[in-house]
Order: C-alpha cells, then structure tokens, then sequence
C-alpha cells in the first residue's frame, strides 16, 4: 500500500471533502471509515486517513471487531457440520458459510476431510451486510492455490486488524527478519487471526510474541526488537 | 468571582483485552470504566431487520442495578442511538457496558463521555462524537459546572446536556430539580461552551494515540 506520507488524525464527525477534493482527481473512492453524507465526504471512525494515489481514501484504525470484505482472505473456525455446508466462525457478526464442493479436488464422493474444529484458510466470497458470509478454499481455476484446512500441528492466536494489514504489507520487514532467525510457517487471516508453525513451543512463542511487539514498532526499529527477544530466548 | 469550569479529564483507551473497544475515563474524581462489544451476534428475538442493536448494562459500584440504573441504560442508549449509524450494520448487536468505579457527580455526563470514547477505539461506524456536561444551581442562583456530589446535593436543580460534535446540537437533556426557563438557558449555553474542552481532549488524545504508528 503506498500510502501518503501526509498523515492525519481524524475523528467521527470530520467533513473531509476539502482534503479529498484537493487532490485534484475528480473521481475518487472512498474506504472503509468514510461516508457521504448529504454531498459531503465525513468520517465515520476515530484513526489515520490513509490515500493512495490520491484518488482512493480509507481510515486506518487499530479495530479488533472483524467486518467481512468481499475477496479477503480469512483463517476461520469450523463450528458445525450441517448437510452440505460448514459452519465457520470468521469473527464478524454472523458465521461464515463453506460447501464442501468448495475445495481443491472435491467432488459428491470424495468429499474434503474436515472435522469440527479445524482452521480453514478461504477466500471470501460474498461479502455484504445483509447477508450471511459465503468462504471459498478454491480459485475460479478451481486451485486451492494455499487455500484449505491447516495443520493440526500449528497455533493460531488474534491480534488487531491493523497488525495483520501491516505485516502484510510489502514494505514491513518483520517477516523476513525473523524468518533468518527462526524457520517459520505463517498464515495471516484479515480477519485478525495469525496461525503460526516453527519446530518447538519455545520459538513458537518467541515468534508470536516478535509479532504480536510489532504493532507499535516502526519500521526502522524492528531489527532492533528481533534480536532483543532473540537473545531473551536464546536461555530457553 | 473566579468562573467554574469542568474538572480535570484524564482517559485511557484499549484497557481491557476482551472487549472490541474500551475506556477508563475520569473526570475530577468521578471514574467509570467502559467496554464496547460490537458488531456482534444478535439474539434472534432482539434481532433488528434494517439496524443494529444497542444495548447498555449500566453497573453500579456496589449491589444490583435498580429503578435509576435502569433509567441510566436508557439515557445513555438513547444518546448512542442518535450518533452510532447502526444501519451499517444490520442484523447485529452492539453491546455496551458501563462500570461505575468512583461516583463523586456529574456520573452521567462522564459515563456518556467514557462511552463515546469507548466507541471510537472499537472502531464503530458513528455519525460524530458526542460529549456530554453537567451543570448545578446553586441556592443563590449561580450556574456551576461539573458538580461534585457534595454541591449537587445542596443545589436547587441539577442538569445533565449532552452535545454533538457538528453543529453542537442537544442530544440529550436531563434535569432534576426546579429552575426557570431562564435558568434552563443560561445553564444550556454554559454547558454548550464548556463541551469545547471535551472535544478538544478528545481531538488531542486520538492525535497523541495515532502518532505512535
């Protein structure tokens, strides 16, 4: 995301359309956090506005509640077994559903092995709210392309919305930082969820607490912070 | 004669881990703790077709929520109602609870005020901020703002005004006691003015939050 390096503060309540007419462009979209409300561009959330290209606005906030966007991908929950569909809590309102048609190779016989309980990493497919979220683990190519269930063997833990858009974002380096330190096998949901799989508990715990420190770190100090909690562990 | 003024405001965001949203707000010695659940599942027979929920659980320090708690909830869910944009998020619940911690006056405009700032860290979609003041009549006539429990017992009325942040608006007014209509007004424009300083703390308190990331 290449944000401007203009950054501002605004509050519910805020009239923006001077700031989003001024950047020239007549067209222009409008993010999460922004609203029109009688032909003047207001802020409905408490954070940074955020713009790219200055044609595209959001607010960027440090929201923990999951709201369900279209094409996101998400880890959720299996939470019950009903007929053809799964039931998958993703953290929003209302639970997620998946087919089990919706997997890489599944078909009326084989059908995927999923059990109560298990991490999924899908897609959303619909997205809106008036109506009840719909998962994909496959592409239109029908490819699972990193979407499926995920292994038994790793930990999932939550974090802010606003941490999981950070690391994935190209140019935060904490990924690549800790991977020289510790080998690692990350999935980041957008939904706040971060599942994680390293070869014992104790870098397991030394990696989502590297994560979990990084939400208030800038950019130039993460070094820094992986290798101060690198050498706490290096006791354990 | 030196004019009376709302007392010192202090906050703190994101205490609690549970909850969405939350604030530890004090103003003068009076301290409530707010935490915000929201969007989240609804009951089906609390469900709402076209808009969200809002439910308060206002608890009080000690013992079981009674008849002025009770009335508590529903001025302070009607306050929320009038700034949350709950058709954003049909089908769901937005629950707020209000933990009363110290009770030295002015409870409701500083429980409204802790709400309002709890709701912004929850990231819940508003239309704009509210900030709510109280203010007393003295015996002699004088308007004083922000009471404390010791002057609004020897008051002759107490009124509770909550603001919006746009055009400054009255969302919500309360008031125990009796006074004439141009009392009521001068305490109103009192009140008005004296919720600059709320936002105002609101303002600079995002603006030092944010400048973290």
């Amino acid at each position: 995301m290449a944000a401007s390096t203009e950054c501002t503060t605004v509050l519910p309540g805020d009239i923006l359309t001077d700031r989003v007419n001024r950047s020239g462009s007549k067209k222009y979209k409008l993010g999460p956090g922004l609203t029109v409300q009688s032909e003047d561009v207001v802020a409905c959330k408490c954070g940074v506005l955020k713009s790219k290209e200055n044609s595209t606005f959001w607010i960027d906030n440090h929201q923990k509640r999951y709201i369900p966007a279209k094409g996101e991908n998400v880890i959720g929950i299996v939470t019950l077994r009903a007929g053809d569909i799964f039931r998958v809590d993703i953290g929003s309102n209302l639970p997620a559903s998946l087919s089990y048609l919706s997997f890489e190779g599944a078909t009326k016989r084989n059908r995927p092995n999923v059990q109560i309980g298990d991490l999924v990493y899908a897609k959303l497919l619909v997205a809106n709210r008036d109506m009840d979220p719909e998962l994909v683990c496959i592409d239109s190519s029908g490819q699972s392309n990193g979407l499926g269930v995920l292994s038994t063997e790793g930990f999932m833990f939550r974090c802010s919305l606003h941490l999981c858009r950070k690391l994935l974002s190209p140019e935060c380096s904490l990924l690549r930082v800790l991977g020289k330190k510790i080998p690692l096998e990350v999935t980041i949901g957008m939904n706040g969820r971060i599942w994680l799989r390293c070869r014992s508990v104790s870098e397991t715990i030394g990696a989502m607490n590297t994560i979990l420190a990084a939400e208030y770190t800038s950019d130039e100090n993460i070094p820094s912070m992986v290798e101060k909690i690198m050498s706490a562990m290096a006791g354990y | 004669m030196e004019e009376s003024q709302i007392r010192e405001i202090s906050c703190e965001q994101s205490v609690l881990s549970k909850p969405d949203g939350s604030s530890d707000f004090s103003q003068g010695d009076s301290s409530v703790m707010v935490g915000v659940y929201g969007p989240a599942d609804v009951k089906q027979n609390k469900e709402i077709l076209d808009r969200a929920t809002i439910e308060v659980i206002f608890k009080p320090k000690i013992g079981l929520p009674g008849v002025r708690e009770k009335a508590m909830e529903k001025m302070i869910s009607n306050t929320c109602q009038a700034i949350i944009l709950t058709t954003m998020h049909p089908r769901s619940s937005i629950t707020i609870v209000v933990q009363v911690v110290q009770d030295a006056g002015s409870l409701l405009s500083c429980c409204i005020n802790a709400v309002c700032l709890a709701l912004m860290d929850a990231g819940i979609s508003m239309k704009c901020m509210v900030a709510a003041v109280s203010c007393a009549i003295s015996e002699d006539g004088e308007v004083i703002l922000d009471p404390t429990l010791k002057v609004a017992q020897v008051a002759s009325s107490v009124m509770h005004f909550a603001f919006e942040s746009k055009e400054k608006d009255v969302i919500l007014s309360s008031t125990q006691g009796m006074c004439s209509p141009d009392q009521y007004l001068s305490c109103l424009a009192s009140c008005q003015e004296a919720s600059d300083k709320i936002f105002t703390f609101y303002r600079t308190s995002a603006e030092r939050r944010f400048s973290k990331t």
